[in-house]
């Protein structure tokens, strides 16, 4: 079970208390788990990677394990703790502000 | 008895204020949509309860919200926006090419005749439709493959699509504006479409008197006389009386001719109204005083309107799509301004309240009158 974090704007357009568990099936990976993360929850489709590029947008961020993977590609491996769901995704707004 | 309900976007949410036909007490709803930029709302002149929002962020981008229930309760639907074909370039602000990029959607203006259909304007400029109620969304390309596209170039705002006006006496013709690209028209619905901006003089851009460039704010008409166009220009408050094919300068004697917004009395088709605005490098009333003038003339004479108005030490900004008006008799105007006020007149003008205070800037305000 892959446990994923969203920053709360997020969490309040797809209605979502809490974290998010989803089974993925196959390679765990950024884009498997946002793949089936937007399946579930439509609304998130195009918040978290653009619609055309498929990319993260600029100012989120993806981190785990105390590691910050946004850089990292779409179809890396995630950390053996996110695939056990000893760790959480996490999808962090970049901080921003005045 | 007749109500009023006044849609409001802002920097940190939309807002809804209701009030019944005398419009002296209010009832304020939200933020919806909180800590989100919106940009616009608007309802369905058919089904008054279909109300569209368009909700972004720099975090996570475009998201539009539907409401079937007049703001009561939202549901996202299609935020799928890709430009037709191959995007091309238009002109970034130092004159080379720019790739076409989506960014947000300015202004949702629902169909006159069916509740499920709703036209987009985004930035970068182009047209989109959706037929099915929001969930999906196709640009009609023929708008940003007129020819002129790669001469378009962003405003300090960005390069949006921001005015929508369908003709209520001609299915087939829709009236645009884009800033910094100018104003167009089709005469069928959409496929294909002619700048209609002769007349205009932009001293900002190297022929002053081009087909395409002109930085064109915002643009009203009256409904039962959609040939008659009022503009207000990044300067000049322009006038067309043939639907757009010529223009001519009605600014008479404002104190100055900037501006953003203009609007139309509903009920006195010569009756316009603007803010003006000190100058494109300061955004904030003359002198520090908040004025509304009104033109009962088409243009060309104008009378300030300050009371109820702050009229020392106002600083604000008025957006080009912050201003409306209601139905009923007499005319209610409604605008909001980046300091958060958004201020109601229940008498055409003569008068003026704030409805909120301190709200977020204050990027939209439209109008519904509910019977």
């Amino acid at each position: 079970m892959i446990r994923v974090y969203l920053p709360g704007h997020l969490r309040t357009l797809a209605n979502i208390n809490g974290e998010v568990e989803i089974e993925i099936q196959g390679p765990v990976t950024q884009r498997s788990v946002l793949d089936a993360l937007e399946l579930r929850y439509p609304a998130l489709q195009g918040t978290i990677r653009d619609h055309v590029s498929g990319k993260r947008r600029s100012f989120l961020r993806f981190f785990a394990c105390q590691e910050d993977l946004s850089h990292e590609s779409p179809d890396a491996p995630l950390p053996d703790a996110v695939v056990s769901g000893a760790e959480p995704f996490l999808v962090v707004g970049a901080i921003a502000g005045g | 008895m007749s109500k009023v309900r006044v849609l409001v976007g802002t920097r940190k949410g939309a807002f809804i204020l209701t009030s019944d036909g005398k419009r002296e007490s209010w009832n304020v709803s939200g933020p919806h949509f909180s800590g989100w930029e919106v940009y616009h709302l608007k309802g369905s002149p058919v089904d008054p309860n279909r109300l569209y929002a368009s909700q972004s962020s720099a975090w996570s981008g475009q998201v539009i919200q539907r409401s079937n229930d007049g703001g009561e309760t939202w549901a996202p639907v299609g935020n799928k926006f890709v430009y037709e074909g191959v995007a091309g370039t238009h002109q970034w602000y130092d004159g080379t090419p720019h790739p076409w990029e989506f960014k947000r959607v300015w202004h949702l203006e629902p169909s006159l005749t069916d509740p499920d259909t709703v036209y987009a304007g985004v930035e970068d400029a182009a047209f989109f439709k959706s037929t099915d109620g929001g969930q999906n969304w196709q640009e009609l390309p023929g708008l940003r493959g007129h020819g002129s596209g790669p001469r378009w170039q962003p405003g300090a705002g960005g390069m949006c699509l921001h005015t929508i006006m369908p003709d209520p006496t001609n299915p087939d013709r829709i009236f645009i504006a884009i800033s910094a690209a100018g104003a167009f028209r089709t005469d069928d619905s959409g496929q294909t479409w002619q700048p209609i901006n002769k007349g205009l003089y932009s001293q900002y851009i190297p022929e002053p008197t081009a087909d395409v460039g002109h930085c064109v704010h915002h643009m009203a008409f009256h409904k039962s006389r959609p040939n008659v166009l009022f503009m207000q220009k990044h300067w000049d408050v322009m006038r067309s009386d043939d639907a757009g094919d010529s223009w001519h300068e009605v600014s008479g004697n404002l104190p100055t001719d900037f501006g953003f917004v203009i609007d139309v009395n509903s009920n006195e088709p010569d009756t316009i109204y603007v803010v003006p605005i000190k100058s494109d490098a300061e955004h904030f009333p003359p002198e520090g005083k908040l004025r509304v003038y009104r033109s009962r003339t088409g243009g060309n004479e104008w009378e300030a309107l300050t009371n109820g108005l702050p009229q020392s030490n106002c600083y604000v900004n008025v957006f080009r799509d912050a201003m409306a008006v209601d139905s009923l008799d007499k005319c209610g105007v409604y605008f909001g301004t980046t300091g958060g006020q958004v201020y109601a007149s229940s008498d055409a003008g003569d008068n003026w309240a704030p409805i909120v205070r301190d709200l977020p800037a204050v990027l939209s305000v439209e109008v519904q009158t509910l019977e």
